[in-house]
């Protein structure tokens, strides 16, 4: 089965990490990537630039409304997500919770649909 | 084979059987709306079959042989079913199911239902939907009982107990147990939810009833499941006691009337001395268990400290004080801090536990607990401030929803009301 794993944090705090801490995060998700492509669970991952960078884009009768910023305004900010393989969602868990994000934030675990035949 | 019996007896053998048939045939079909579709089918067969055939010697492997046929036709039957059940192959599907023999052992399906049971307690479901799977498919509960139960209409806890299963299914949570290192965290989910189940047949939080003998019985139930396939386990151990313990004295905690009975008024000689000495056994066995102690246990080892007592003037109130201290450092929660309180003033005096109890809620935890307000109550009066009682007993009553126990709170404020210097 495959999850997107959506790893949710509060931009401020993170912004407000020494550069020694955010070279360690960055390390240790760098080490983390590494294990599970290893693992085989690895299908895609990205870190995402941040909501001040985001714009929200809907289509209404017709008409196109983009506006500035994440569609809303959220105690936690998506700022990442891995697309994993897992065999269920107890592997799936466990990928997620391995996640450096996972100490600061929340991971939402989301099964994906699969492909209809 | 049995001579056959009437519709009662087959109901009865029904529920002992249905969790572990379920169970077994999740394994054999690997997946739940299967196999729950298969034990029906199986259930209704039997309703058929055995007023003629008379009741098989071994009814469980009768009922999942049965229902392991019946999904098999309907997988031969249709094909884009076939499909679709998770890439399983029919072949290796009927292998498994040949090796059911009328007299497998209980070692199997015990392993199948200790993974029933984390399967319906799994931490990515919510906690109602534990409680209503747990009861449904392991105890074999009727979907009209559980609702009765935690006063919902039916409609309502069918539809919790289809989005339960839909979870299940579209997350895909695993029919299995934990692996060793979450072994221990997910066995405290499970006797969260048998507690639960427990706590809520003991002492209701909504209607007209203050006890439901039937929950409680099946939470002993399932912790005497659960002291089976778990054995020797400090925490499993601990609440089995602590339910026998509270469940000896059931009888007596409701009038005729339906009126709250508290313990210190109660009828002793209408506790349950069966339930008081296996309860008392488990309670030692449970804090010999080398290793954590489990805050099970000491509420279990408080409640032996309340039924050893022939009296209520016996009641070693220190230990229990002492018990309380342990409880909290453990697992330190606003209502033990409040139970500890309590016993704090049978041995210090009220005023001492007023301070407690005013510390407690000036932190803000438990404001809309009204048992805090009842006890604030009963403090007050014990110190002779009548009208700071009355205050209290009127706030307790303005968040009690349970019926006796609001008649309760009624009763002493008119006693209040009643007394010519309001004490």
């Amino acid at each position: 089965m495959q999850y997107l794993l959506l790893i949710y944090s509060n931009e401020k705090e993170i912004a407000a990490l020494n550069p020694a801490e955010r070279t360690s995060m960055t390390e240790e998700y760098t080490e983390f990537t590494k294990g599970i492509i290893q693992a085989g669970q690895f299908k895609a991952g990205d870190r995402l630039k941040p909501t001040s960078a985001a714009t929200t884009v809907r289509v209404r009768n017709g008409q196109r409304v983009t506006t500035d910023g994440p569609f809303a305004e959220t105690r936690e900010q998506l700022g990442g997500y891995y697309l994993v393989d897992a065999k269920n969602l107890d592997e799936a868990i466990a990928i997620a919770a391995r996640i450096p994000g996972a100490r600061i934030g929340s991971i939402e675990v989301r099964p994906i649909w699969p492909p209809q035949t | 084979m049995n001579a056959s019996r009437g519709d009662q007896g087959f109901e009865a053998i029904f529920r002992r059987e249905a969790g572990r048939v379920l169970a077994t045939l999740i394994r054999l079909l690997g997946d739940f709306d299967s196999a729950e579709e298969a034990r029906q089918e199986a259930f209704i067969a039997a309703v058929e079959q055995w007023p003629i055939q008379g009741i098989p010697e071994n009814p469980g492997a009768w009922l999942i042989r049965t229902g392991r046929n019946k999904a098999v036709d309907r997988i031969r039957r249709d094909v884009v079913f076939r499909t679709k059940v998770q890439g399983r192959e029919i072949a290796s599907a009927e292998a498994d199911a040949a090796a059911i023999a009328e007299d497998e052992d209980d070692g199997t399906f015990g392993d199948d239902r200790l993974r029933l049971i984390f399967t319906c307690c799994h931490p990515a479901l919510s906690a109602e939907a534990h409680i209503a799977l747990t009861l449904r498919e392991v105890c074999g509960l009727t979907t009209q009982a559980v609702a009765r139960a935690f006063l919902v209409s039916e409609e309502t806890m069918a539809q919790r107990l289809v989005r339960a299963k839909k979870k299940i299914r579209d997350a895909g949570i695993p029919y299995e147990t934990p692996e060793p290192s979450l072994f221990n965290q997910r066995i405290q989910g499970v006797l969260a939810v048998v507690y639960g189940v427990f706590t809520e047949g003991y002492a209701a939080t909504a209607g007209s009833r203050l006890v439901d003998a039937e929950l409680c019985s099946e939470a002993i139930r399932l912790g005497r499941l659960l002291d089976e396939l778990l054995p020797r386990n400090a925490s499993v151990l601990g609440l089995l006691a602590m339910m026998l313990l509270h469940d000896a004295r059931r009888g007596a905690r409701v009038s005729a009337n339906g009126d709250v009975v508290l313990l210190e008024d109660q009828d002793r000689t209408q506790w349950d001395r069966a339930e008081i000495t296996e309860g008392l056994a488990l309670v030692e066995q449970a804090l010999n268990v080398p290793g954590q102690i489990s805050p099970y246990a000491v509420q279990a080892a408080i409640a032996a400290l309340h039924v050893r007592a022939k009296t209520k003037e016996d009641t070693d109130w220190p230990q229990i004080v002492g018990l309380y201290e342990v409880l909290l450092r453990l697992q330190p929660s606003p209502v033990i801090e409040l139970n500890h309180a309590v016993a704090v003033s049978m041995v210090d005096g009220a005023a001492r536990a007023l301070d407690l109890v005013d510390s407690l809620q000036a932190r803000g935890q438990v404001s809309e607990y009204h048992l805090l307000h009842a006890a604030r109550g009963r403090l007050l009066q014990q110190l002779a401030r009548p009208h700071e009682a009355r205050e209290a007993y009127l706030a307790a009553l303005h968040l009690a929803t349970l019926e006796p126990e609001r008649r309760l709170l009624m009763a002493r404020i008119a006693s209040i009301d009643a007394a010519p210097d309001g004490a």
